[in-house]
């Protein structure tokens, strides 16, 4: 009696009494949803290996017949391809750079001290994150074209540092803030600065998390459209969103190539994703609940 | 085609060198300045964060605050396209544009009323779908299965492909004759949609898309907070003899809530704020038909040229969106209170 009601109850729990038919009856919903999540990314790996004769046809299958890596070879070799990839890149990195640098020792000012502000200033980096970008868009716009940093890489990099210092400042501080403070204490004891216990402490334990977030800002700014479609006119000086949506601004022609496009642009950054979506998760759930 | 030339490359190189250079010397030059004030001069206690802070306050303040103020003061101006450079800021242009807001249509069609019903039928829509889907994945995810990685890997990707690349190949996939969609429909014995042409379509397909790009987020975030409640409570929940319902809605919901709340908040600022999606697939047509507050207001600003009449709809758009999350904070609060009782 008691182990039949705890398998009827456990459906909500992790339970292990499950009856086989309810085991596959949950395989089958989690395949198709699989199916569902996966099927659209297949497609377009299916449409980048079509030729141009069969670019457009009703076949769904996901190795079209006679599959040709023809689309990569046009892509790479008769579009502007490699420039986008090398105007993200600079840009992107920059922005991390930037947003490192300052972040780095304004987080450890957050989670060491209690210093007058402290709480508002927090609660202030977090209200810049709920700031619809679309609103900071047409000042940022006035205020590039006005220092003449319109079609510049610079206009660019501060408009994404925009976002991604207090993000970087909210991410670090919630790791230092796992970092016992005995360690610097000790250093302390022996003799060191504050200074000193930052740099020569605190810095080398956070490397990873100095890397995370940079990754983070990093992929933020590498997929970046709204700020990029407003500050960017030259076509030398745009990154890889601008350029593929202007791919497929001649939909018939160009459906294969831009799906090669987005096969190079998206299977690293979905293997970047997943290698670091646990720490972006943590970032958000754990440094968003914590004081 | 643009080759990728060493001319073109260092230049890249060169503007990165003189920011990161610039980045240098401000920064150093803004802690000197810092520590002959602060500390030799006024002697504070707290010098020192007050300097590890400086840097990073200099730039939220030119990048964040002043643009934030700046935009104000355009809200109450005069500036258009011919007065770009010198316009003219005055109390009465103020009025004048924010009631523009509201009396006649932002762009050509659909006036603000219109804007903000489709948004908030947009953001609850895709919300409570995200919500449901999260939920429903990551309660059969959470259950002992095998192969349970590989479909956690597999149900993330809507959300790990780059927004502007799922958004663009969705385009492709709601074309009337060659996309999936409607291949699909026609095989299984449906006429096919007009899906971009016809606007109540167009903004079926808009939700469509971003309730596929969002469920991976709210499934995670969800599966998170289930595997940290202890089972004890559902040990003591059966030996009492609560339904599976019960300790649903007694016990998962409420361990859950801290999870929850957050990640609907961010949700609904996420959506509401989503320009991506509907501008790269619909453009916000077709006849404004899937414009929401966001799309429309970047459409007044970059097309239609309005800057000031936009920046008076942007800080519109702004207290809407705080008084919704208010809302929001405040009736879950009032939730928890009384679920405390």
């Amino acid at each position: 009696m008691k182990k039949e009601s705890s398998r009827i109850h456990s459906f909500f729990r992790s339970g292990k009494g499950d009856s086989p038919a309810k085991k596959l009856l949950i395989h089958l919903i989690l395949i198709m949803a699989s199916v569902i999540a996966v099927y659209p990314f297949l497609r377009v790996v299916a449409i980048s290996l079509r030729p141009g004769s069969q670019l457009l046809s009703t076949d769904l299958s996901l190795i079209p017949s006679n599959a040709t890596l023809e689309n990569y070879r046009t892509l790479i070799f008769e579009k502007d391809f490699t420039i986008w990839l090398w105007n993200s890149l600079v840009v992107s990195l920059t922005t991390v750079i930037v947003g490192i640098v300052l972040s780095a020792s304004a987080a450890y000012a957050f989670s060491r001290w209690d210093f007058p502000g402290r709480k508002q200033g927090l609660v202030f980096l977090l209200t810049t994150q709920m700031l619809p970008p679309s609103m900071l868009l047409l000042p940022i716009y006035v205020m590039v074209v006005r220092l003449q940093l319109f079609n510049t890489y610079t206009g660019m990099i501060l408009a994404h540092s925009v976002g991604a210092v207090p993000f970087s400042i909210w991410l670090l501080k919630g790791y230092y803030d796992t970092i016992p403070r005995e360690l610097e204490e000790a250093a302390l004891v022996d003799g060191a600065s504050r200074l000193e216990a930052f740099y020569k402490i605190i810095i080398p334990l956070s490397t990873p998390a100095l890397g995370v977030c940079g990754l983070f800002s990093f992929m933020t700014s590498w997929s970046e459209f709204m700020m990029a479609r407003v500050m960017l006119q030259k076509a030398d000086l745009f990154t890889w969103p601008l350029g593929f949506q202007k791919l497929l601004d001649q939909f018939t022609t160009q459906w294969g190539v831009f799906s090669a496009a987005s096969v190079l642009v998206a299977v690293p950054a979905m293997l970047l994703f997943m290698y670091s979506s646990k720490w972006l998760i943590s970032g958000l759930t754990l440094g968003g609940v914590k004081e | 085609m643009i080759p990728l030339t060493w001319e073109i490359a260092s230049r890249g190189l060169t503007e990165a060198g003189r920011i990161l250079v610039m980045l240098a010397v401000g920064v150093a030059v803004i802690e000197a300045l810092a520590y002959l004030i602060l500390h030799k001069w006024l002697k504070l206690k707290n010098a020192l964060p007050f300097m590890l802070m400086l840097p990073a306050f200099i730039a939220v303040v030119a990048l964040v605050i002043y643009p934030f103020l700046f935009n104000l003061q355009l809200a109450f101006s005069n500036m258009s396209m011919y007065r770009f450079k010198e316009f003219s800021v005055g109390l009465s242009y103020g009025i004048q544009n924010f009631l523009d807001v509201f009396r006649a249509p932002v762009l050509q069609n659909v006036t603000f009323a219109q804007l903000l019903l489709r948004t908030v039928v947009w953001t609850a829509v895709n919300v409570f779908f995200h919500v449901l889907g999260g939920l429903f994945l990551a309660i059969l995810l959470n259950r002992p299965l095998r192969g349970k990685a590989i479909y956690r890997t597999l149900l993330t990707i809507p959300w790990a492909i780059p927004q502007v690349i799922a958004a663009l190949a969705w385009k492709n996939e709601f074309h009337y004759q060659y996309g999936f969609i409607n291949v699909l429909l026609q095989k299984l014995g449906f006429a096919p949609v007009q899906w971009l042409s016809d606007p109540k379509w167009a903004f079926v397909a808009v939700i469509i898309v971003n309730i596929w790009l969002g469920i991976p987020f709210m499934m995670v975030i969800i599966l998170g907070g289930l595997q940290s409640i202890s089972p004890d409570y559902y040990d003591a929940a059966q030996i009492d003899g609560a339904s599976g319902f019960q300790q649903f809605r007694a016990i998962t919901m409420p361990l859950l809530k801290p999870v929850l709340t957050p990640a609907i908040i961010l949700g609904v600022v996420w959506t509401f704020n989503n320009f991506n999606v509907i501008y790269l697939i619909t453009k916000g047509g077709p006849m404004e038909g899937t414009d929401i507050l966001v799309t429309s207001l970047y459409k007044a600003v970059f097309e239609f040229y309005r800057y000031g009449f936009g920046a008076a709809y942007s800080t519109v758009i702004l207290i809407i969106l705080l008084i919704f999350t208010w809302i929001y904070l405040k009736v879950t609060k009032g939730m928890g209170e009384v679920a405390d009782a």
